[in-house]
């Protein structure tokens, strides 16, 4: 028996997410009384998993320049979790993450759980709380089956370091069920994305156009924070959709989350909800926003935020 | 060409969330519902493909009578046809299993669910439907371009896009990107009046138990006020941000 994790890795380099969903894999497994097992997909660096208490890590090889191919990952992860007789299969909330869970389900007969924000209170049956109606509310979920997939949602459990020496293991990676082929990727390989990252600096339509955009680059840029818009601004064209935070956009999960000239729709808060702490810089006292946030300036953003930058910058030295 | 869009009702995106029956059930008093903006997407998507290739559209929802107004504006935005599938599904394994009849049954060489209802949140429908009728699936899809046989895709990925090619028959999540905000289409009077002609079919559930069930819903706690700062004072929200909230 074990608990098995998915471990999203960026050329080679295990995500700060991995670590997340190992340490909560850990707990899973300490509960339960088995293995924690890991699957990594070309992995270079095995030895930065060891602070998180993994028993075994698959490294599976793919063919060179091969890339990510969710039905091969999903059948080669559910392999390894069938021979493994894994109860509890844990994924994160990425894109590639939710993408994987519910393939996984299928392929193993298991429930998927998506949105998990806390550990299983208990076991069997396995009952798990979850966020839904976007962050609006949570639920406590009642699984029906034996085994189950869980997607985490992310900064929902943290990291939880301890002593580990992992058993490395290689696993062939599994053909092919589909014609469906990845051709590209596209990707801003210099920023953090919104789903990696501890800060997420947001602007909205209070930012008056997008020749006004190096604000939030600048404030982003020193807290080593992703940048994100609200949907006006998305459906303005100013910024692209991938920056879209709420309802119908990406969902944020950070640590800190910084709006500027955001007013704060109802489906803009759902989507950044889960954010630990929220800041506020706006003109107008009676922005919506200013109810759902820990703390706010009411101010001119073009004044405050230049100031911000340069007392960060500072600090930074 | 036969499109399947899959529909579900959501409560609108502005609706207070609230719950009765001790916490059991969801308050669907005063609750607005609206075509799940995913779904939406994808049924634009679908109904450009019926004006360019001439695609037959079909919209199907599992769920109760109280779904039909929203087949009917499904109907009025476009498509030609709605199936109702007569269950008050419990979760995504339920629906994705009714689906799955309908499809051995009728061929469908394109099934567009959306990325996720913003309601449960279960983002499940469209991958374990795939699995089960062995064909491909790509969620998160903000672009399709059909060429005889053969698909052309992207998928929003965390910070960029990929690329992806496959054949028909496949599945897709649909998103905002894969038709944009303004080209939703608004039903206009001529296509309410044609909805009320256009066939509505009620077809019985299979037998199938849900693979998850909700026992509990809770509401986030209330939060305590926000902390001002003055906007001169940005050591001050530093100091906070650092010392107090140490997110920094």
């Amino acid at each position: 028996m074990a608990v098995v994790v998915y471990l999203e890795s960026q050329k080679g380099t295990i995500k700060k997410t991995g670590f997340e969903l190992a340490s909560y894999g850990r707990a899973v497994a300490d509960a339960l009384g088995e293995q924690l097992i890991g699957v990594g997909f070309d992995l270079q660096d095995t030895k930065s998993i060891n602070p998180y208490g993994m028993d075994v890590l698959y490294n599976v090889d793919t063919p060179e320049g091969s890339f990510f191919n969710a039905d091969r990952y999903s059948s080669t992860i559910a392999g390894i979790a069938s021979k493994e007789k894994a109860q509890v299969i844990v994924v994160s909330s990425s894109a590639d993450g939710r993408y994987l869970g519910p393939l996984l389900s299928a392929k193993l007969d298991a429930a998927f759980l998506s949105n998990v924000v806390d550990l299983p209170t208990q076991y069997s049956p396995l009952k798990v709380k979850r966020s839904c109606f976007t962050n609006k509310a949570f639920n406590r979920t009642l699984s029906q089956k034996e085994c189950n997939i869980l997607s985490l949602s992310s900064n929902a459990f943290g990291l939880n370091e301890q002593q580990g020496d992992v058993e490395v293991r290689s696993e062939p990676y599994a053909e092919a069920t589909t014609d469906l082929e990845v051709t590209a990727i596209d990707q801003a390989t210099d920023k953090v994305s919104i789903a990696d990252a501890d800060i997420v600096v947001s602007g909205g339509r209070g930012l008056k156009g997008p020749e006004n955009w190096h604000l939030i680059e600048d404030l982003a840029s020193v807290l080593d924070a992703a940048t994100a818009c609200s949907k006006p601004v998305s459906d303005m064209g100013w910024r692209p959709h991938s920056e879209h935070v709420g309802q119908t956009g990406k969902p944020v999960a950070s640590n800190l989350y910084i709006a500027i000239g955001v007013s704060g729709a109802i489906q803009h808060l759902a989507g950044i909800n889960s954010s630990k702490v929220k800041v506020v810089i706006n003109n107008d006292p009676e922005a919506p926003f200013f109810k759902a946030a820990d703390y706010g300036i009411v101010g001119d953003a073009f004044e405050v935020v230049p100031k911000l930058i340069e007392k960060l910058k500072a600090r930074k030295h | 060409m036969n499109i399947l869009v899959c529909i579900s009702p959501v409560p609108d995106t502005t609706s207070k969330i609230n719950f009765k029956e001790e916490n059991t059930a969801f308050e669907t008093l005063g609750i607005q519902y609206v075509i799940n903006p995913n779904d939406e997407f994808g049924l634009t998507r679908a109904v450009h493909l019926q004006q360019k290739v001439g695609a037959k559209v079909t919209v199907v929802t599992v769920g109760d009578t109280s779904c039909e107004p929203i087949l009917r504006k499904c109907l009025a935005i476009g498509a030609d046809q709605a199936i109702r599938v007569d269950l008050q599904p419990q979760d995504g394994f339920q629906v994705a299993t009714q689906l799955e009849a309908l499809c051995k049954k009728t061929n469908y060489d394109l099934i567009i669910t959306g990325r996720e209802s913003i309601d449960y949140n279960g983002g499940m429908v469209g991958g374990l439907l795939a699995v089960h009728m062995g064909i491909p699936y790509v969620p998160n899809c903000v672009h399709l371009d059909l060429s005889g046989n053969d698909v052309a895709l992207e998928r929003e990925i965390d910070g960029g896009k990929e690329r992806l090619k496959s054949s028909l028959p496949l599945i897709v999540g649909a998103q905002k990107g894969l038709v944009e905000e303004k080209d939703l289409i608004i039903p206009n009077m001529r296509g309410i009046m044609q909805a009320r002609q256009k066939p509505l079919e009620v077809v019985s559930p299979i037998e199938v138990t849900a693979a998850t069930l909700v026992e509990h819903y809770e509401k986030p706690p209330e939060k305590g006020a926000v902390k001002l700062v003055d906007a001169e004072d940005i050591d001050g929200l530093i100091d906070l941000l650092t010392n107090e909230a140490k997110v920094l």
